[in-house]
């Protein structure tokens, strides 16, 4: 197509990925904007990555999942100019709800791969504590009246109790199990060091008190324990398993990464820390939505000829704890696996909805360097309004990568 | 006097508050204590300091020196777009007992050292940490100040406006800056901010320039300016860089003289010694050199409670006041909801002025522009002359390619009037005669609109009787512009006898959009800047006339600080103008303004000034100009006194001294705006020296100049009474 693709795709690689500390609504970024936590990794990114003149940025794809307000305006383009970035880089928004950030990198990684585009932003930002979800949404009427969603699909918490109904093994002792893990998991990773080279310092101002400099993610809670878990109250239905200790919070946070074709990234000097093999995308009940990964990633798998015996590492969105435990129940994983979220999840780190895709491929990037022995590793979430999202990528530490075997 | 004697009270302080977070930066042993001032509103009103923002400072540093663990460092920055602007100058107004000012102002003086040396010292108890100035954005006085008594600082690209405005208004930087800042960046550069920026219309410094002119250690874009200065103090606290070590050492004794004697030079260059404080100022700076801190401080705080007290502040806080606030919501005017939208402009004439009026025309109000004259290649040249402006506009990159593109085809000649029939407004600037003008309108009315407004640029001219003739004579009124138009920000707006109030309020919307103050005056002849400057050149002129030597004559208003001499200023106006302006006014008033017999002879001779550069480049006063504007001397003193009997000294032979000539001149400013008031001409006496400040560049010390003649006696001693009460704009008595 491209002439730059001489006539087949091109690899596309990972260059690098950074984002904000993320923050509970009404926290350390109550009175920060949106846009403003964008910036800022767009401008990190460039600045890590001095060999990549910012001319040579093709696009800018920020993901939001509400496009109003600070987010609204085409946000992709507003903090391209804000960011600074030549007046010749384009930009767009993107909304997928929580895969916004994962269809910023798709999209814009198959443009590259089709030789439109040299290098892409890629991105997403949430403020849910400005901009709650559903916010200014205008449901058509035909929804109900026709049955065409359950009036669960409305409420994630509905739709992950729907789950727990339809897997009755995943019981809430399970998901409670699950989510202690991932606390302990984070606290671990923070502890290992292993979290914070990937995040960039946001200045936060409050009114009452001044600047402060987030520097942490502010939802973990390592005192978190089981006896606490059980007894959270069930918000989504009396007696029944989805607590605020077994589901991710309502939070605020942004992410981006650079992706570039394989050959640009080499003669601009840039890191490849991993390979996009392929990614799928697939709609199911948007009553039970957290179901939508298990066939995103068969679909991921069967599209680039790999099998799930092939992926040594997953970074899978902890929406809901019982949404992860389906997929693993799915293919066969054991809870406590070790190859899955190694850093742990959403359910401690906090779930800024378009931004945190990219923060399961930045994680991902760097387990691939703690493994070189894993060659593929994916990345999974579940979407609102029924549908999930899976990427695929290999790891260049691998062996076979780094004497030029088969790249699958 | 001591501190504690004294108890700062100032109850309508809007207080800036002083909040510390501790933030922590990889590699750094303890926290670092982020300080925000920050008075709590939004960036239209920028945080300064008063008694209680200072006490909340120590009270900071006392929490911060408490904390636990120790901090590494102290950093202080501002809300967003403003680091501080300095001290609130409400507080000296806000003391009404006479006696309390330089107390009050002593310790105020005092009190803000201790704040700033607490702060910016570092020292905690028996530690000391580093102090860091992470300067945001707007930074003016006090705060840049207390930025100076940090160790290091950062300075934001998108500063819009840092300096030391002290001089400006009458004061000295006081708090630190005259001492810190000559250290910091050489008594030479020090000169540049604390003097000559001040006395040159007050003009700023952005972030790139402070930082060429050594006020930074580092330039940092705005967009993450404060997650990146913390990242730069993060690396000066692992001593991975040094600051000091970069910055360029400050040369001392024989170049420190040669600075403060520069200095010199440029003071008495703009003031003559009219105004105490650049002369303090300079004190300081001397003193700088070699002083100890304490005593520097100390000299500060003494110069600033003697000129707390000087009559000179006053004026200057007055005038401050008068072209932030009153400059900007004319006294008197009608609701500006009456106006009514103007897109297309007419502009009768193609001469100079009307190329003037439709160039600011064209580039405020964004619309179409048509000039008429009857002759096609004084028309074309004019058109010619409004394009070739709007490239330099674009030379000067104050417009883009495109503005330039639209500009230009919005400005287009017509050589009939046909041309306004959809006009809203059309302005005319034809020749100065009533008759001539009066045409014009009437040419005007039988093709425009009933609701088209219709302006005249007359000087001096009766508005009224321009619209005598007309079926719609509420829509005329005066625009009166200053030479060159592009500079002077002032506009007298005129009302004539029937302008109705949707005339007026239209008019000064138009002189809002095109960036202007203005001030509404009624329709006497050459309304308030021409009559007073006319006024006070005639008393000169007659001093010259009656034997004072020339460059004397000139000179004899030097101690008044005024931007330009009087003949220098004639040189500017041009002697036809000035001619035309004062023969309509002797005309309206022959007892008060002079037969202007001599600027006739200077502009029968084909002078425009009295002035003439030498062989060398220097000015020399023309001796043809000379002897034009003399030549009544020999007359004078062979006829009697009947044939001069006007004006002030008329038929004396005794030429008057330089002092006489002051005084003479200042009465008659006396007199005429105590005449200018009663006839109403303007509302109220603050509306003259908002036109003298505006319109004539007369200086701050002065007030614009009604405060001059009342602090110094003059307005009591020739009309009985005084503009304005004592403690307004003078000192309390």
């Amino acid at each position: 197509m491209f002439g730059s693709a001489r006539g087949q795709v091109r690899d596309v690689v990972f260059v690098d990925g950074v984002r904000t500390p993320f923050g509970k609504a009404k926290g350390v970024y109550a009175e920060t904007r949106a846009d403003d936590l964008i910036v800022r990794v767009i401008r990190e990114l460039l600045r890590r990555n001095p060999s990549l003149p910012a001319a040579r940025v093709d696009e800018v794809a920020i993901a939001a999942t509400t496009q109003i307000g600070d987010q609204g305006l085409t946000i992709g383009r507003t903090a391209a100019i804000l960011a600074g970035l030549p007046e010749s880089v384009p930009g767009y928004s993107v909304d997928r709800m929580c895969a916004g950030a994962v269809t910023a990198v798709t999209t814009t990684a198959s443009s590259i791969a089709v030789g439109a585009y040299d290098v892409a932003i890629a991105g997403g930002v949430e403020h849910m504590g400005r901009h709650p979800m559903g916010e200014g949404a205008d449901i058509n009427p035909r929804f109900i009246a026709e049955r065409l969603v359950d009036p669960s699909a409305l409420i994630m918490g509905s739709t992950a109790e729907n789950l727990h109904d339809r897997f009755p093994a995943i019981t809430r002792a399970r998901a409670d199990a699950y989510a202690l893990a991932s606390q302990e998991k984070v606290a671990k990773a923070y502890a290992n060091g292993q979290i914070q080279p990937d995040l960039v310092p946001m200045a936060a101002r409050h009114a009452d008190t001044g600047w402060d400099l987030v520097t942490t993610d502010e939802p973990p809670r390592p005192s978190t324990t089981l006896e606490g878990l059980a007894g959270l109250r069930t918000p989504f239905r009396p007696h029944g398993r989805v607590t605020a200790g077994n589901a991710a919070g309502i939070n605020d946070g942004a992410t981006g990464c650079v992706l570039a074709a394989a050959e640009v990234a080499a003669e601009l000097g840039l890191p490849a820390k991993m390979r996009l093999v392929g990614y799928g995308f697939t709609g199911v009940g948007p009553d039970v939505m957290g179901i939508g990964p298990i066939p995103s990633t068969e679909r991921a798998l069967a599209r680039t000829g790999l099998s799930i015996d092939d992926i040594g590492l997953f970074e899978l969105n902890e929406a809901f704890a019982v949404q992860v435990l389906a997929f693993l129940d799915h293919f066969g994983i054991a809870d406590e696996d070790p190859r899955v979220n190694p850093y742990g999840g959403a359910i401690a780190l906090g779930h800024p909805l378009a931004s945190s895709g990219v923060r399961l491929m930045t994680q991902l990037a760097r387990h691939f360097v703690e493994h070189p022995e894993v060659r593929y590793g994916l990345t999974a979430m579940c979407v609102g309004l029924g549908m999930g999202a899976t990427t695929i990528w290999e790891n260049p530490h691998h062996p076979a990568v780094t004497s030029g075997g088969d790249a699958g | 006097m001591s501190d504690d004697e004294v108890t700062l009270e100032f109850p309508d302080e809007v207080v800036t508050a002083t909040h510390v977070r501790y933030v922590t930066l990889p590699g750094v042993a303890g926290p670092v204590a982020l300080v925000t001032l920050d008075n709590g509103l939004d960036h239209t009103r920028p945080s300064t300091f008063g008694p209680a923002g200072l006490r909340g400072i120590l009270t900071a540093v006392d929490e911060i020196e408490a904390h636990q663990p120790p901090v590494a460092a102290i950093a202080v920055t501002g809300k967003p777009f403003i680091f501080a602007v300095g001290a609130d100058l409400a507080f000296r107004s806000s003391i009404t007992d006479p006696a309390a000012v330089r107390p009050a102002l002593e310790a105020l003086g005092r009190l803000g050292h201790e704040a700033f040396v607490r702060l910016g010292s570092g020292r905690l108890g028996e530690r000391r940490v580093p102090t860091f100035a992470l300067v945001n954005g707007a930074v003016l006085g006090g705060g840049l100040e207390l930025a100076l008594h940090c160790d290091y600082r950062a300075l934001s690209s998108g500063i819009p406006m840092l300096a030391l405005p002290e001089v400006f208004l009458g004061l000295v930087p006081a708090w630190g800056g005259s001492q810190l800042l000559p250290n910091l960046v050489g008594p030479q550069r020090a000169i540049k901010i604390i003097l000559d920026n001040p006395l040159s219309q007050n003009r700023m410094l952005k972030g790139p320039q402070a930082f060429e002119l050594g006020l930074g250690d580092v330039l940092l874009e705005p967009a993450d300016f404060l997650e990146e200065a913390l990242t730069w103090v993060g690396r000066v606290l692992r001593g991975e860089i040094d600051p000091v070590a970069a910055r360029t050492p400050v040369e001392r004794s024989a170049a420190w003289a040669a600075a403060i004697s520069a200095g010199h030079e440029l003071a008495d260059g703009r003031l003559h010694g009219a105004a105490p404080a650049p002369y303090r100022a300079l004190d300081l700076i001397a003193l700088a050199e070699t002083a100890t801190r304490a005593d520097g401080f100390e000299a500060e705080t003494q110069a600033l409670a003697d000129l707390s007290v000087s009559g000179e502040l006053v004026a200057g806080l007055y005038a401050f006041d008068l072209v932030q606030k009153r400059a900007r919501r004319p006294v008197g005017g009608p609701d500006p909801a009456l106006a009514r939208p103007v897109t297309k402009v007419g502009v009768v004439g193609a001469g100079l002025m009307a190329s003037q009026l439709a160039l600011v025309f064209a580039h405020r109000l964004e619309v179409p522009v048509v000039l008429t004259d009857l002759d096609a290649t004084r028309l074309d040249a004019g058109v010619a002359a409004v394009h070739r402006e709007i490239d330099n506009l674009l030379l000067r990159r104050r417009i883009t390619a495109d503005q330039a593109g639209r500009y230009k085809a919005n400005v287009t000649g017509s050589l009939t009037k046909d041309a306004f029939a959809d006009a809203d407004l059309v302005i005319e600037a034809v020749f100065e005669d009533l008759s001539i003008k009066q045409k014009v309108f009437a040419e005007l009315e039988a093709v425009v609109s009933p609701q088209a407004v219709l302006l005249t640029n007359t000087s001096a001219l009766s508005v009224s009787e321009m619209a005598t003739h007309l079926a719609h004579p509420e829509r005329v009124a005066g625009l009166h512009f200053f030479n060159p138009v592009a500079v002077l920000p002032l506009v007298e707006v005129v009302r004539a006898e029937r302008t109705d109030d949707a005339t007026v309020a239209t008019t000064l919307a138009v002189a809002k959009a095109l960036k202007k103050n203005a001030v509404l005056v009624a329709d006497q002849p050459a309304f308030v800047v021409n009559r007073l400057l006319t006024r006070f050149l005639g008393e000169v002129l007659a001093a010259a006339e009656q034997g004072t030597p020339l460059d004397e004559v000139d000179h004899a208003l030097d101690p008044l600080g005024l931007p330009m001499s009087p003949l220098t200023l004639l040189a500017l106006v041009g002697p036809p103008v000035a001619l035309h302006v004062a023969e309509t006014l002797h005309t309206a008033f022959p007892d008060r303004f002079r037969e202007p017999s001599s600027l006739a002879r200077l502009v029968e001779a084909g002078k425009g000034s009295i002035y003439t550069a030498g062989p060398d480049g220097t000015q020399t006063i023309d001796p043809e100009a000379a002897a034009a504007l003399r030549a009544a001397v020999a007359a004078g003193r062979t006829s009697t006194s009947t044939a001069n009997g006007n004006g002030s000294g008329g038929g004396s032979t005794v030429a008057p001294s330089a002092a006489e000539v002051r005084e003479a001149a200042l009465r008659a400013l006396a007199e005429e705006i105590h005449l200018m008031l009663a006839e109403k001409v303007v509302a109220e006496a603050p509306d003259i020296d908002l036109c003298m400040i505006l319109g004539a560049g007369w200086p701050f010390h002065l007030g614009g100049i009604t405060p001059y003649l009342d602090r110094t006696g003059v307005s009591e001693a020739v009309t009985g009474e005084r503009f304005t009460p004592p403690g307004v704009a003078t000192l309390p008595v």
